[in-house]
């Protein structure tokens, strides 16, 4: 590591070891290098089209460290605009999400339509004389965004590739959080409100952790043994885990990450929700239905992963997507969402909401064990001596096949291929020039 | 008899905070009914629905814009059934973020009362401010109000629905691991 800001990141990952330094995860410089190598090239979430329902209404997210609008404008468009006024730099917007026909600005009154044009100049006639070329001076637009199935991905980068290319074979794994329950495409929203909370720790503790660490049932034992299964008994994933295999899947080019369970052959139906027979219900109806579908697409049950950089999800129990915003080498904020059937029943929809929150989230009894490991790995990993011992992801090395027909590099076992892939992914992006 | 029963209630409170500083939780449950709701919602900065200057104007339509709604996102939600389970989990020796365990220090204050919607219930009100020690350094302040329903059950009063509002938008601890 040299003080020019130039270093050898072959030297931080060693892939064909299974090596990764800790300097990743501590320093400062790799960190700014990021910001730019990773966080204005990536396609990043934004967030739920459901939180923009009707035109004027918007939801402020982050871009890596930067604060976003998503806005829906009056002609129905959706948009992602840098919240920072183009005159002298004040966030033209400091309320987290409303409905509002302009954003304008405190400090010098620039007013900007939901379509991020410049639509209001104080004095623009008296002392800019009708010089500045408004056209120029709006909103500072993503170059790219998409709604995929109700989730509103964007980036920076003119060049990325479309969004879907860059998902790439993820696209099934993201997609058994994104369907319906009962096998129909799409068809989500988010419930209100976003948990935010701010981890000690780099963004890629969560997000490696995501990708495919099937390995800290320990981390998470405290849970079993209680019973937060959603039938009130049992573990965290129900029965599946005994009936299925376990489903691995690396994309090494793209970063992205995901552990699934297959089915191997048509299962009978594993009741869970059965405290609340309404759910049961619900849930049974949605298995038959999503098969009668799906035929053997039915046996792929997602589980977590996530979508390079920075985006990960639980797939079924809990259903919910999170950002691992940067906010320093040390520090990350998190950003949660669930997910529910739009148009399930609102019984339903409370009992998942209630599940939801006592597995997830900052007072969730699996999350906040994982806040207490990935705090103290890094307040472990600071010193000058720690640094010099890199973390061991041998896990698995060399033991990667595909034999079932699903995309990715796969696994069926617990390893730590996921990870690899992620870092080499982490690798590629961080090697190229940089501006 | 205000004044007894305020004096009452500050009492319960003050002792229902030294449970939970000691650690006491199952005391500590015992002080909640079976049909409880513990509900902390999340808190975001929402643009107000109505203009501002009518806010201001006309305290009778103030409106909390900025806690989460029923069925919108919290903190908690829980029965009496689920803050059980978390107590229990807090005793399986492996639920990390609480062993070792926090220390903690629950100021209460601002304590009002007023009458229930129900016979045998009463509105109470407070402030919090809880401190939580962790390991060597970790220090977290924790601040907000509760709005509790409190019933008589039996010539004991007890926690029928507690809501918790906390004063952050971003949590900047790093979980809640403890209780309010």
């Amino acid at each position: 590591m040299a003080g020019n800001g130039r270093w050898q990141v072959s030297s931080l990952v060693d892939l064909k070891r299974g090596l990764v330094s800790r300097e990743l995860f501590v320093n400062d410089e790799i960190y700014e290098r990021e910001q730019e190598q990773i966080f204005a090239r990536s396609w990043l979430f934004i967030g739920h089209e459901s939180q923009v329902r009707r035109p004027g209404d918007y939801f402020v997210s982050c871009m890596g460290e930067e604060s976003v609008i998503l806005t829906r404008d009056q002609q129905q468009t959706i948009h992602v605009f840098l919240n920072t006024c183009r005159h002298r730099g004040m966030k033209v917007c400091r309320y987290d999400e409303g409905n509002t026909s302009v954003f304008t600005c405190p400090y010098h009154g620039w007013s900007y339509a939901t379509d991020g044009r410049l639509v209001g100049v104080p004095l623009f006639k008296d002392s800019y004389r009708g010089d500045l070329d408004r056209s120029e001076w709006g909103l500072v637009e993503v170059a790219q965004w998409i709604n995929y199935k109700g989730t509103i991905w964007a980036t920076w980068d003119p060049a990325a590739p479309p969004f879907l290319d860059y998902l790439g074979g993820m696209k099934v794994y993201l997609d058994t959080v994104l369907d319906c329950r009962d096998g129909r495409e799409g068809g989500s929203e988010v419930l209100g409100g976003v948990q935010k909370w701010i981890m000690p720790c780099n963004w890629k503790f969560a997000a490696e952790n995501f990708a495919g660490d099937a390995y800290h049932n320990i981390s998470h034992r405290s849970v079993d043994l209680v019973g937060i299964g959603p039938s009130g008994k049992e573990r965290r994933d129900t029965a599946e885990r005994a009936t299925a295999q376990r489903l691995g899947a690396s994309f090494p080019e793209l970063g992205h990450g995901a552990t699934s369970f297959l089915e191997l052959e048509d299962v009978p139906y594993t009741p869970s929700y059965q405290d609340t027979p309404i759910v049961e219900e619900y849930f049974r109806h949605c298995f038959e239905e999503r098969r009668r579908r799906l035929g053997p697409g039915a046996r792929l049950l997602g589980l977590v992963g996530n979508v390079f950089p920075n985006a990960a999800y639980l797939a079924r129990q809990p259903r919910s997507i999170a950002a691992w915003h940067p906010r320093g080498a040390l520090k990350t904020e998190a950003w949660r969402w669930f997910l529910v059937d739009a148009d399930a029943p609102a019984e339903v929809k409370d009992v998942l909401r209630r599940y939801f929150l006592r597995y997830s989230g900052p007072a969730g009894m699996t999350e906040q064990d994982d806040m207490e490991n990935w705090n103290y790995a890094t307040l472990a990993s600071k010193g000058v001596i720690a640094r010099r011992y890199p973390y061991n992801y041998q896990m698995g090395l060399g033991q990667e096949y595909g034999s079932y027909d699903s995309p990715g590099v796969l696994t069926d076992r617990v390893a730590e291929q996921n990870q690899r892939g992620f870092y080499q992914r982490w690798a590629a992006c961080m090697e190229l020039d940089g501006p | 008899m205000r004044g007894e029963l305020l004096r009452e209630i500050e009492q319960f409170l003050y002792r229902e905070a030294r449970l939970l500083d000691e650690r006491r939780f199952g005391e500590w449950l015992d002080l909640f009914t079976d049909d409880v709701r513990y509900w902390m919602p999340v808190r975001s900065t929402r643009y107000p629905r109505r203009s501002k200057a009518i806010v201001v104007l006309d305290p009778d339509r103030h409106e909390e814009e900025e806690l989460a709604k029923d069925g919108e996102l919290g903190i908690f939600d829980e029965s009496k059934e689920t803050l059980c389970r978390r107590v229990a989990r807090l005793d399986t020796g492996m639920a990390w973020a609480e062993d070792p365990p926090s220390r903690t220090r629950h100021l209460v204050s601002n304590v009002e009362v007023e009458p229930g919607d129900h016979e045998g219930e009463i509105k109470v009100y407070s402030n919090f401010l809880v401190f939580r020690g962790r390991g060597e350094t970790e220090q977290d302040f924790y601040v907000g109000s509760r709005r509790d329903t409190l019933r008589d059950v039996a010539g004991a009063w007890k926690i029928a629905r507690r809501t918790i509002i906390l004063d952050q938008n971003v949590l900047l601890a790093k979980n809640v691991s403890i209780f309010f």
